[in-house]
């Protein structure tokens, strides 16, 4: 590890003064400083935020929105029950993630920003445009990773359970820079690599996020949500795809619904068209199908990348079928699973 | 640079002076402290060995950098129970063969204090199997971890019906 600069400011604008190109903001350090050990993170100064009062409260609004704290830990938000009851498929995501030591020391700002598990990107000796612009990719070797997306610099996929449900929900980022605070509209807070795989994300250097909203709309869902994840194995492993899906059913009609995708696209992926294919739709088999096909549309033909491609289509599929069926009483004993109890097991002909 | 924390290790409060901020927790226990009974995995997050208590919740002390531990409570294997005596994740695990080779035990057992202090298991084995996958076992003694966290459960939450072992797990 190079090494670096402690610096554990008191306040957030202590914080922000703090910053310069080459440091780097640490909340839980679950990603930071594992990317830091194995060299693909170089800060020459790390600065601590934990220490900023203010960062760590989850607000429920009476009109139904949160605002939840940039340094809120994954597992206080999953276990915090108002928060659970209203944003189901959100507490279910951040369950299906990582595991229970790393929820208790990962953040909600560092979940919004984590780097991307391509392992090209996480071997320094080799070429990455992420990592070292104009280097090349030698994830192309397999044809690339993402389905959708994804640029001929660049076809890492972004990692997060956390930020599939949070873009259907349509959450907003609160961040603090040297030019004062903005709000950051979830669709747009992760970019796609294009040209630019090195810039992730529309944060401006040195901007630190703060929170994070979820509007009043976003809980008429609580009712109707799901967060499914298919992965190599049941628990502790990243999402080969899954999908968070939302509806509000009225006299059997599906009123509004959100589809959103992980695991396939250099950021989490929602395609408004999609959705709109449901509304005024009765649940159903068929529906379920022509949305989530929507959803991929565009997808890399490429053989070799075509299970990905089906399997993305059934997750939200499933997901979607998951959602009509009604959020559970309880979350099931192996969030986001597709091995859930039997109430669960859909039935659609 | 020269850094410095006090923390409460094992219930002993601790000024801790070091000369580096890339020292981990980890490395903290096992090399300067004289505490190696927190082990070394993977050193990444992955395994689970180096699991610790924090401020009474288990995670990583690989992950964990010192310099961001002033005034924090540092639980151990080693202080788990008081010189002498088993805490009761300890002695289910040893009535319930719940390891072979023991390397990862430490981890499991920190990591089991954590996840019943959590209560999100309770004695059900898919929620224990689930909750406990962030550690790692390669001699694979993962049906005696899951019976010893039901064990340890019940005479923990349930005392009362502690002496009913047995659930398939």
């Amino acid at each position: 590890m190079k090494p670096f600069d402690f610096k554990q400011p008191a306040t957030l604008e202590q914080a922000l003064t703090l910053w310069h190109p080459g440091a780097a903001w640490l909340g839980g350090g679950t990603n930071l400083v594992d990317l830091m050990k194995i060299g693909v993170a170089r800060p020459d100064t790390v600065i601590d935020i934990t220490r900023i009062p203010g960062l760590s409260e989850i607000d429920l609004a009476d009109d139904g929105s949160a605002r939840i704290g940039a340094l809120v830990k994954n597992s206080d938000l999953a276990d915090h029950p108002g928060f659970a009851a209203r944003f189901p498929m959100v507490a279910e995501a951040l369950l299906s993630g990582a595991s229970g030591q790393l929820r208790n020391a990962a953040t909600l700002g560092g979940n919004l920003m984590q780097a991307p598990r391509c392992p090209w990107f996480q071997l320094p000796e080799s070429a990455c445009n992420r990592r070292n612009p104009g280097s090349g990719c030698d994830a192309r070797q397999v044809g690339g990773l993402a389905l959708i997306g994804a640029s001929e610099g660049c076809s890492a996929i972004h990692p997060s359970d956390l930020c599939v449900p949070l873009l259907a929900l349509d959450a907003v980022v609160e961040v603090a820079g040297p030019d004062g605070h903005r709000e950051v509209p979830f669709a747009t807070l992760h970019r796609l690599p294009g040209e630019h795989p090195e810039t992730a994300t529309t944060l401006a250097p040195g901007e630190l996020i703060v929170a994070l909203r979820l509007p009043a709309g976003a809980a008429r869902f609580a009712g109707h949500a799901a967060y499914l994840k298919v992965r190599e194995r049941t628990s502790f492993a990243f999402a080969l795809t899954s999908a968070a899906a939302a509806l509000e059913l009225r006299d059997g009609r599906i009123t509004a619904a959100r589809l959103a995708l992980g695991g396939i696209a250099p950021k989490p992926w929602r395609v408004p068209e999609a959705e709109a294919l449901l509304i005024g739709q009765p649940p159903g088999a068929e529906v379920f199908a022509r949305a989530a096909a929507h959803a991929l549309e565009g997808a890399d033909p490429a053989a070799r990348k075509n299970w990905r491609r089906l399997l993305a289509i059934r997750t939200a599929q499933k997901a979607l079928h998951m959602a009509a069926l009604g959020t559970p009483e309880t979350l099931p004993a192996l969030p986001g699973s597709v091995f859930r109890s039997p109430a669960q097991e859909v039935s659609h002909a | 640079m020269s850094l410095s924390i006090t923390l409460t290790l094992n219930g002993v409060t601790r000024a801790i002076a070091f000369e580096d901020a890339r020292v981990t927790l980890l490395d903290l226990l096992r090399d300067r402290l004289d505490l190696p009974g927190t082990k070394k995995g993977c050193d990444r997050g992955q395994c689970g060995a180096c699991t610790v208590l924090v401020n009474g919740r288990r995670t990583t002390a690989c992950l964990t950098l010192a310099a961001t531990l002033e005034g924090a409570e540092v639980t151990t294997i080693e202080g788990l129970a008081p010189e002498g005596t088993l805490h009761p994740v300890q002695q289910a695990f040893i009535d319930n063969d719940a390891f072979q080779c023991g390397y990862c035990t430490p981890g499991q057992i920190m990591s089991a204090v954590g996840l019943i202090a959590e209560g999100r298991a309770g004695t059900d084995p898919e929620r224990i199997r689930e909750g406990m996958s962030g550690n790692i076992c390669r001699c694979a003694a993962y049906h005696g971890i899951t019976l010893a966290v039901q064990q340890a459960t019940r005479s923990m939450v349930h005392p009362d019906t502690a002496a009913k072992t047995g659930d398939a797990a």
